[in-house]
């Protein structure tokens, strides 16, 4: 199993078991972690699974394609460790990734 | 438009109430497919959208995305659901009214005789029997961008639209996203505006390349302004601004003076209008029933990703049921007189002349 580590803006951190296959943004909402909302349902479409990938994990992510770069115009505070947590498919080198969430989705 | 089965128009001023056996609100994939069942039994319908367009989600959302689970059709995308459903409407005449919101919803009639008043943001008034509400998740909104105070702006110098062109003359308007809307509107306001500036976070634009060209053009002939930052805070008095905060990609910050703002980041769906139209709500959705997806009141349904009931599913498919559990009630309050005989498409002659191909 692969864990995966959500801190929410005040500092708050949820670890959490993933299933490799699924996104980043479909774990989160499995487990109920607060902070994304998905509002398009995983369509990379909405930009409200906005979330700050820690420094050292973003050069071991799959490259952002796109799609997601355009649909970051949607996020707001977008920052170099940007993504949408839709486009992240969790995968056993993922062990040990830490996201944290804005303070509020688009 | 003109008058068609069931639906009397009187004359032809957008002022006028036009008078119809069944309101749509909503033109989503459910709302379209209500056409058809609808139609099938004889009940003419209006169809209301805030979008420019029929589709709702589908064509919004994601147009390109394939879908799985359509019973019938292993794959197909978005647009090419909605696609098909304008044509399988067709024979049915809907009417649509695009770019307008329904914000009233008032009885007229009785739980036996139901009669509605329907308006619209944009003023216009229907006197409906029925009331179909496939309104998704609400209805499509610009995103307000999470600047503090923002909403003491909205209005007055912070607008998600232009209605007026003229409200910008001789102004400094900052103008904020990279798609489309931010630069058409770049374009259309820089001959007005004192100064126009356009903010992105990045040096590239998803909008179309020939908007793009020419808001360079525009800035290398030293017409208007392009900055690559993003938006902070917002500095004014009772709503007028006077400067944006912003900063760079470096993080350093500066000031961007300003008499009008114009944030497009992209849409948002709210309940909206619906939440004050006096029927029961239950966690922002419309309880019904599974027998007649009728709301509490008597002759207005929700079906589609607005209604709740025990197991619902909001996918595609269970809306298409709904509408045509729907429509056998609806047909009770349009025509109470005549009595409903349940027909096949494949082989009543009856439908098949509705359809256009008997």
């Amino acid at each position: 199993m692969t864990k995966i580590t959500y801190v929410d803006h005040s500092g708050k951190a949820r670890e959490v078991e993933a299933e490799n296959g699924a996104t980043v943004m479909e774990t989160a909402l499995r487990n109920a972690v607060p902070g994304i909302e998905a509002e398009c349902g995983g369509a990379c479409a909405c930009a409200t699974c906005h979330v700050y990938v820690d420094a050292g994990w973003i050069d071991k992510l799959p490259k952002q394609e796109k799609m997601e770069e355009d649909m970051l115009d949607f996020a707001f505070d977008v920052q170099p460790n940007s993504r949408l947590s839709c486009q992240i498919k969790v995968t056993s080198a993922l062990d040990g990734l830490r996201v944290t969430t804005p303070a509020k989705q688009g | 438009m003109d008058a068609r089965d069931g639906d009397h128009r009187q004359g032809n001023n957008m002022t006028d109430i036009i008078k119809t056996d069944a309101v749509i609100v909503g033109a989503g994939p459910v709302g379209l497919f209500a056409v058809f069942e609808l139609g099938l039994l004889d009940i003419h319908a209006h169809l209301i959208d805030i979008l420019p367009k029929p589709g709702g989600q589908c064509a919004e959302l994601y147009p390109e995305k394939p879908i799985y689970d359509i019973p019938g059709f292993p794959t197909i995308s978005g647009q090419g659901i909605v696609d098909n459903l304008m044509k399988q409407i067709e024979p049915f005449h809907p009417t649509f009214h695009f770019n307008e919101q329904v914000e009233g919803l008032e009885v007229l009639g009785t739980p036996e005789a139901p009669l509605f008043r329907v308006t619209t943001d944009g003023g216009q008034v229907f006197e409906a029997k029925v009331v179909i509400i496939a309104a998704g998740g609400g209805s499509f909104q610009p995103k307000r961008p999470p600047v503090p105070g923002i909403e003491e702006y909205e209005g007055k110098s912070v607008f998600y639209a232009v209605r007026k062109m003229e409200t910008f003359r001789g102004k400094r308007v900052l103008l904020v996203g990279g798609g489309d809307s931010a630069l058409d509107w770049t374009l259309n306001l820089q001959p007005i505006a004192e100064r126009v500036t356009l903010m992105h976070r990045r040096d590239d634009f998803r909008a179309a390349p020939h908007s793009v060209n020419g808001m360079r053009e525009l800035v290398a002939a030293g017409k208007m302004d392009l900055i690559i930052g993003q938006m902070t805070a917002l500095k004014g008095d009772n709503g007028e601004l006077s400067a944006v905060a912003c900063k760079d990609n470096a993080n350093q910050t500066f000031d961007v003076a300003c008499d009008a703002m114009m944030p497009f980041f992209g849409l948002t769906m709210k309940l909206g209008p619906i939440a004050h139209w006096g029927l029961n709500l239950h966690e922002n959705l419309l309880p019904v029933d599974t027998a007649k997806f009728e709301t509490n009141a008597p002759g207005i349904f929700a079906v589609g990703d607005i209604n709740t009931y025990p197991g619902k599913l909001k996918l595609i498919l269970s809306g298409f049921h709904e509408v045509a559990l729907a429509a056998q009630k609806a047909h009770r309050y349009v025509y109470p007189d005549k009595k409903l005989l349940f027909q096949y498409t494949t082989s009543s002659t009856n439908l098949q002349k509705k359809l256009g191909v008997a």
